[in-house]
């Protein structure tokens, strides 16, 4: 199968994955506006936006090593790594464009060295990026921070431009986001290296036979996906006007990676894209302010989470049966 | 009555005899007990994990007092995993050391340690939160009393007609959590007793994550744009709430209520305006009252569960008026 038909999940809005879940989304959205009277209101889809923004870079990040056929579950390790470090070098004296440069660095070495194992030691990224991110939060905590809170610098004026301005009544947060998406779907379709990631992720093999620098392209992928989380890090650094450490401990990379998953983009790589990404995004985003506004408990807020991703998966499988050629090898 | 005055008369006897050695060798006994019944002693700390204010502080003043006594105190940091603090609390029986600090995950996850400790003559000292298994000593913050607080503050702030409206949202960590539970039941008893026609309009779970805590807070403002008052269960989590709050551009009608051990990272949100009141169970105040305990505990040869001793510190109330340095205070990292 040749490598433009192969990414096609992510061309038409047929009956793929995608589509299944964009036509939820639709039906969700159609049934809070309907039932909630203050859902259908251009502040509410604002905010709406707005929170999930965060999830969404991150899930972006995510694609660009899910695409080529990986994963890393390092993300949320790293951006509080680095973050959380270039901040206490600012309250400790250090200019903020410094220390942000700094930190920059540390989470590019993260990066580099994930992306080295990956592709020289040949471990599985599932494995090596598992096995990471304790030890990258382990280099954090102990070594270059001790505390759990930390507040943002105050007289960074950009810092609270980018947690509470906003352009043209579009929050700021959201535009960064837009930005992302964009950046990354130019990188994915028009660029050497991401058509490489397609190949890559379609079949590692062919695309090393057919002379593409394989190792490099990996390494390369890891060291985006950090500085993509080191981005979303100071993202949630200026929203919140600080950031605790203990978002490490959360389950948000898995949040991430279902989000990339339930947009469409198979974890057996190759497939999807940044528009994948973004019908995911809205989907989780949609279904959590409907819950919140309905003030249901977190037990069934959770449930409900689970049961509708459940029948995604479920209509997807339907919908698009799994056999012999549509299969690939490492598929989950 | 010849008996009573003879024995009075040797009383005094003794008296002298213990005063003119005391001066003599220009010791004084009381310390001199009290230094030897402390030095040497051995203390296992199992916090929840070494990050934030409130252990670290604790951890302070434990090392402190112990570097001046001469016991040692040594760390097992299970890193927010009750898993690993039970094998860490396990394996601190079988060493047998003199007391154990502990801060308990939850009411349920070191119950049956907490009785086997006892059992083999561990003495125990409890923080910050309660397990199902009392042992010799608990030190830590008043979750009701916390709670009852800012149900009080919030049904003068919004009953009755003197805030936007009668609304209130209520924004938790983990629902099931003893912590949450304790200040929920303080809160809304607060706003029964006060008879406050204060509603809560909202109930959201923010997993003690500050940006969950926003995007709730966000959507509820939508929903209720004449919103009187949040109420939040933790600092950290919280300054997510102000966060939304800031940004609607809703800070002088929303009035927030939050709680903290009392870093300075707290009282920065105080003064920039993204709390408007902070209930403070002041860290070192319980590092103090800890101490105490430990140096009464080391000293006592009663038996380990002979005494069930509980000590709820202080709470303090943080406002923009009341605001001063010594308020909060800073943990020092090099600790």
């Amino acid at each position: 199968m040749s490598e433009k038909e192969k990414t096609k999940g992510g061309k038409g809005l047929s009956f793929s994955q995608e589509g299944i879940v964009f036509l939820l989304t639709l039906a969700l959205f159609v049934a809070f506006s309907i039932i909630l009277p203050n859902f259908l209101t251009s502040g509410n889809v604002i905010a709406l936006m707005r929170s999930v923004s965060i999830l969404g870079m991150l899930a972006l990040g995510m694609s660009l090593v899910v695409i080529g056929r990986g994963v890393d579950l390092t993300m949320v390790a790293t951006l509080v790594v680095g973050v959380v470090w270039a901040v206490k070098l600012t309250n400790d004296g250090m200019p903020f464009g410094e220390a942000l440069f700094y930190g920059g660095l540390l989470v590019s070495a993260f990066g580099l060295i994930v992306g080295l194992i990956v592709a020289f030691a040949e471990i599985p990224p599932i494995f090596t990026t598992l096995a990471m991110a304790p030890v990258i939060f382990g280099i954090g905590n102990p070594f270059l921070f001790k505390q759990d809170t930390h507040n943002a610098p105050r007289n960074v004026e950009w810092l609270g431009d980018l947690g509470f301005g906003a352009t043209l009544g579009i929050p700021n947060t959201i535009l960064v986001f837009g930005l992302v998406a964009l950046v990354i779907h130019l990188i994915l379709r028009y660029t050497r290296f991401g058509r490489s990631i397609y190949a890559m992720g379609d079949n590692p093999l062919a695309a090393r036979m057919t002379g593409l620098p394989l190792r490099p392209i990996i390494v390369s992928q890891y060291i985006m996906t950090a500085l993509v989380a080191y981005l979303v890090g100071l993202v949630i650094l200026a929203s919140n006007s600080g950031i605790n450490s203990r978002l490490a401990y959360t389950t948000l990379v898995y949040d991430v990676l279902l989000v990339v998953v339930l947009g469409g983009i198979g974890l057996s790589g190759g497939r999807g894209g940044v528009r994948n990404v973004i019908v995911g995004t809205l989907f989780v985003g949609t279904l959590l302010s409907g819950m919140t506004i309905l003030n249901l408990s977190l037990t069934a807020q959770n449930l409900i989470k689970s049961v509708v991703m459940m029948l995604a998966l479920i209509a997807d499988t339907l919908v698009n049966p799994r056999d012999e050629q549509t299969s690939q090898q490492g598929d989950i | 009555m010849k008996l009573k005055s003879t024995l009075i008369g040797a009383c005094a006897a003794l008296a002298l005899a213990g005063t003119a050695s005391a001066q003599q060798e220009l010791s004084n006994a009381s310390r001199d007990s009290y230094m030897e019944a402390v030095a040497g002693k051995r203390i296992v700390y199992i916090p929840m994990s070494m990050t934030t204010d409130l252990v670290l502080t604790w951890h302070a003043f434990l090392q402190r007092q112990a570097d001046e006594l001469g016991y040692t105190v040594d760390v097992r940091d299970p890193n927010w995993s009750a898993e690993a603090g039970a094998r860490a609390l396990t394996q601190a029986i079988g060493e047998k050391p003199d007391l154990i600090v502990l801060q308990n995950p939850d009411v349920q996850a070191y119950a049956r340690l907490i009785q086997r400790a006892q059992k083999a003559g561990i003495k125990i000292v409890q923080l910050n939160m309660e397990s199902l298994s009392q042992s010799d000593a608990y030190v830590g913050a008043d979750w009701y009393g916390v709670g009852y607080t800012a149900g009080e503050a919030i049904a003068a702030q919004c009953g009755g007609g003197n805030g936007a409206s009668n609304k209130v949202a209520v924004v938790t960590g983990v629902p099931t959590a003893p912590v949450d539970l304790f200040q929920m039941s303080g809160f809304r008893q607060a706003l029964e007793d006060a008879g406050s026609d204060v509603e809560i309009v909202s109930e959201q779970s923010a997993g003690y994550d500050p940006s969950k805590a926003r995007a709730i807070t966000s959507s509820v403002l939508q929903q209720h744009s004449d919103l009187c008052a949040a109420f939040g269960i933790w600092d950290g989590q919280d300054a997510g709430i102000g966060a939304a709050i800031k940004e609607a551009g809703m800070a002088d009608q929303v009035f927030l209520v939050t709680s903290g051990g009392g870093a300075q990272t707290s009282c920065d949100r105080v003064e920039d305006g993204s709390f408007d009141m902070f209930i403070e169970y002041d860290a070192r105040m319980q590092g103090q009252a800890l101490n105490t305990l430990v140096a009464t505990l080391l000293q006592s040869d009663r038996e380990a569960g002979a005494e069930k001793l509980v000590y709820y510190g202080p709470n303090y109330i943080v406002t923009p008026e009341t605001l001063n340095p010594a308020s909060c205070f800073v943990v020092d990292e090099g600790q």
